[in-house]
């Protein structure tokens, strides 16, 4: 997994609530049986005037020009400004791997949904989470300064504003350790091989029904 | 010290290991897997040279990309047909149980699950699918993961999690005639929002919920991630036992008799404390109707489309305006007047084999309006198709006009050749009406089996209890 420290970078500003994954990456897409090349095809229904299929060439479709993400200021953003509930729906990591191809590497917002939320961690995406206010000021501040750029800084859990402004934000101490780091979640879980062999074998007795298995 | 909540008893029966700042270590008894979102996870364990921690703990079935008609031909699209053989192609790879789609039990994942046997009372339950909770009305504790967790069981049997709240969600007295599980859960999550579970487990109680059937119970849990929560719970009962009795992978002989007695304390304590508690009345709840882009834009069947200017929140009021426009509706319009395009009853909502008799009552010696377009049935499960042709419940859908398909996801979220055109509005069965789930422009209104029939025959929204 990527390692995610800090950063200074272009805002983009989203403004919706609710947004859910169906929107962030549609259907047809999670055909695919990669984890790469979902980037032109995040928020296709949004993004593009005419209707999206897979194995298309993206670069000949109609841009919906009033879409935020195809306006030229915020082309090159990596920070994406978000309302409240972000990531809603179906559990698909296909949504996180879609931001991130599309080169977002940092999300801010008021709340996300459970399994979006914890399957950007997995990732190496950040979702900062800031009050309604704050978010607000930064959605006005974004939409008033072109060029608007926020510093997420992982380590010191703050989000500082092109004015010197700083913000500070909470996140799992364990979740900000491995996002440091770059972690394996599996390798780490291996190191407790004997733990799991150990709980194993007393459900085996207590709960033997549990371990039929399916055969194949 | 307080009781244990059912939440409580199941996640405290897993913890394999637990770190200084509450991350569990917490292991999974049965890992369901589908064609969408296990390929990147498989193909995670071929790069690491990892194998499946415990093979046999999996099973996998295809559901979302099958065709719902002609399966002979194979599937035609080339992309779903790769993601299908993929699964295929893993689970032989890696020595796990597939039910592939020529097999009889092939289904909706969340639908097999429980009619096997393989979720079972007490279990934890994993898939790469947001509507695992389902599982948890066999009080299991079950939830969805992303594609990394899903490598990350089979890599280990284990996830890491941090505990969710406890919160718990009353439905006493008596529902009315004609009024479902699907019309409960909608009227729940009217009144807690999309995100009113967000950070909890919840548990569904009360006399209104220890009537429904297992069945009913289902439903209830399957769209408990549409209120914003990963799992859903129901205490087990006789109802539960003996819903799981005989099951193909049900425990037997010596081991069903201690399952049994274990299965016993899978309750909430009556000290136990909730963070949150919520309580409806069950009387209250008539048919609902979704009018919007999200499930919590929801009303009886007499309401009308509400007015967003009436919103005092500008948030709110932008994001119903939005809806309005999407669904192409005028404020005030009452939801009777609402004319449909298409029916799909199916799903792992209600694609089982009550909801398809529910449907069948309505439709007996009727016909779908003519300006339906298209009104389908899809099994949830190979095993609800038998069991309803059995009943002859396929001859009075088609009698009626309607298609009679083989089972799967489908229209759910039209990932195979089932969908909505721009424009087309369906009553549908399924859990969720966000913008272009059941294809490209189309509008979704979430209904219960009844209600969808009852549209389908009426050609617009209409009170299921009217054609009783
Ligand atoms: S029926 Fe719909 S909600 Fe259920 S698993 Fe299939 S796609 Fe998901």
């Amino acid at each position: 997994m990527e390692k995610f420290t800090r950063m200074t970078e272009l805002v983009v500003p989203l403004d919706r609530s609710n947004v859910d994954t169906d929107a962030i990456i549609p259907k047809q897409y999670l055909k695919s049986i990669k984890r790469t090349g979902f980037g032109p095809n995040l928020f296709d229904d949004w993004r593009y005037l005419d209707p999206g299929e897979p194995g298309q060439d993206h670069s000949k479709r109609r841009l919906n020009p009033d879409f935020i993400l195809n306006q030229e200021r915020y082309r090159h953003a990596k920070i994406l400004l978000a309302r409240q509930n972000f990531g809603c729906g179906s559990s698909r990591e296909h949504a996180p791997w879609a931001l991130l191809d599309f080169g977002i590497q940092a999300m801010i917002a008021p709340s996300f949904a459970d399994i979006f939320y914890n399957n950007c961690f997995k990732n190496g995406l950040l979702p900062v989470i800031l009050s309604a206010d704050k978010v607000n000021q930064l959605f006005f501040e974004c939409g008033a300064t072109t060029g608007y750029r926020l510093t997420v800084d992982l380590e010191a859990q703050t989000v500082t504003t092109p004015e010197g402004q700083m913000f500070p934000f909470e996140i799992d101490p364990a979740r900000k350790h491995r996002l440091l780091n770059g972690l394996d979640d599996i390798a780490m879980t291996l190191d407790h091989t004997d733990a799991i062999c150990a709980y194993e074998a007393r459900q085996r007795q207590q709960a033997p029904w549990l371990f039929s298995g399916f055969g194949s | 010290m307080a009781g244990k909540t059912l939440h409580d008893k199941l996640w405290d029966d897993h913890v394999v290991h637990q770190d200084d700042d509450g991350t569990c270590l917490l292991y999974i008894d049965c890992h369901l897997v589908h064609e969408v979102t296990s390929p990147q996870a498989f193909e995670g364990l071929r790069l690491a040279g990892r194998t499946p921690w415990r093979a046999d703990a999996n099973l996998a079935v295809p559901d979302h990309n099958i065709p719902t008609t002609n399966r002979e031909a194979g599937i035609t699209d080339p992309v779903s047909k790769l993601q299908v053989e993929t699964l295929g192609r893993n689970t032989g790879d890696f020595g796990i149980l597939q039910f592939d789609v020529d097999d009889p039990r092939q289904g909706i994942v969340h639908v097999i699950g429980p009619e096997q046997g393989a979720t079972l009372p007490g279990m934890t339950v994993v898939c790469g699918d947001s509507h695992t909770s389902t599982h948890g009305a066999l009080a299991a504790l079950a939830f969805g993961i992303g594609t990394s967790e899903v490598e990350h069981v089979l890599a280990t049997q284990c996830l890491l999690q941090k505990k969710s709240r406890n919160m718990r969600v009353w439905v006493n007295g008596e529902l009315t005639a004609g009024v479902t599980a699907k019309d409960v859960i909608l009227a729940i999550i009217g009144t807690i929002g999309t995100a009113g579970g967000t950070g909890y487990a919840i548990e569904y109680a009360g006399s209104a919920i220890s009537d429904l059937s297992v069945e009913g119970r289902m439903t209830i849990c399957n769209m408990t991630i549409e209120a914003g929560a990963r799992a859903g719970l129901i205490a087990c009962d006789d109802k539960t036992v003996d819903f799981v009795a005989g099951r193909p992978y049900a425990p037997k002989g010596e081991n069903w008799e201690r399952a049994r007695l274990a299965w016993q304390t899978l309750h909430s304590d009556h000290d136990a404390v909730f963070d949150r508690e919520v309580s409806l009345r069950a009387e209250d709840i008539d048919p609902q109707v979704t009018w919007g882009t999200s499930p919590e834009m929801v009303v009886p069947i007499s309401g009308n489309v509400p007015d967003p200017s009436q919103q005092t929140d500008p948030d709110r009021r932008e994001w119903h305006g939005r809806a309005l426009a999407y669904m192409g509706l005028e404020p005030g319009t009452p939801m009777r007047d609402v004319a449909i395009d298409k029916v799909f009853i199916g799903s792992c909502t209600n694609g089982r084999i009550e909801d398809l008799r529910d449907a069948a009552r309505v439709v007996q010696g009727r016909r779908v309006a003519s300006n339906v377009v298209l009104a389908m049935v899809v099994p949830g499960s190979g095993l609800v198709k038998q069991q309803a042709e059995r009943e002859g419940l396929h001859r009075i859908f088609q009698e009626a006009g309607f298609e009679w398909r083989e089972p799967g996801c489908s229209m759910c979220l039209a990932m195979n050749a089932d969908r909505l055109q721009p424009g087309e509005r369906c009553a549908s069965t399924s859990n969720r009406n966000f913008e272009g789930r059941q294809g490209r422009g189309g509008r979704t209104h979430l209904v219960s089996p009844g209600m969808a029939a009852a549209a389908a025959v009426a050609g617009h929204f209409i009170d299921v209890r009217d054609l009783h």
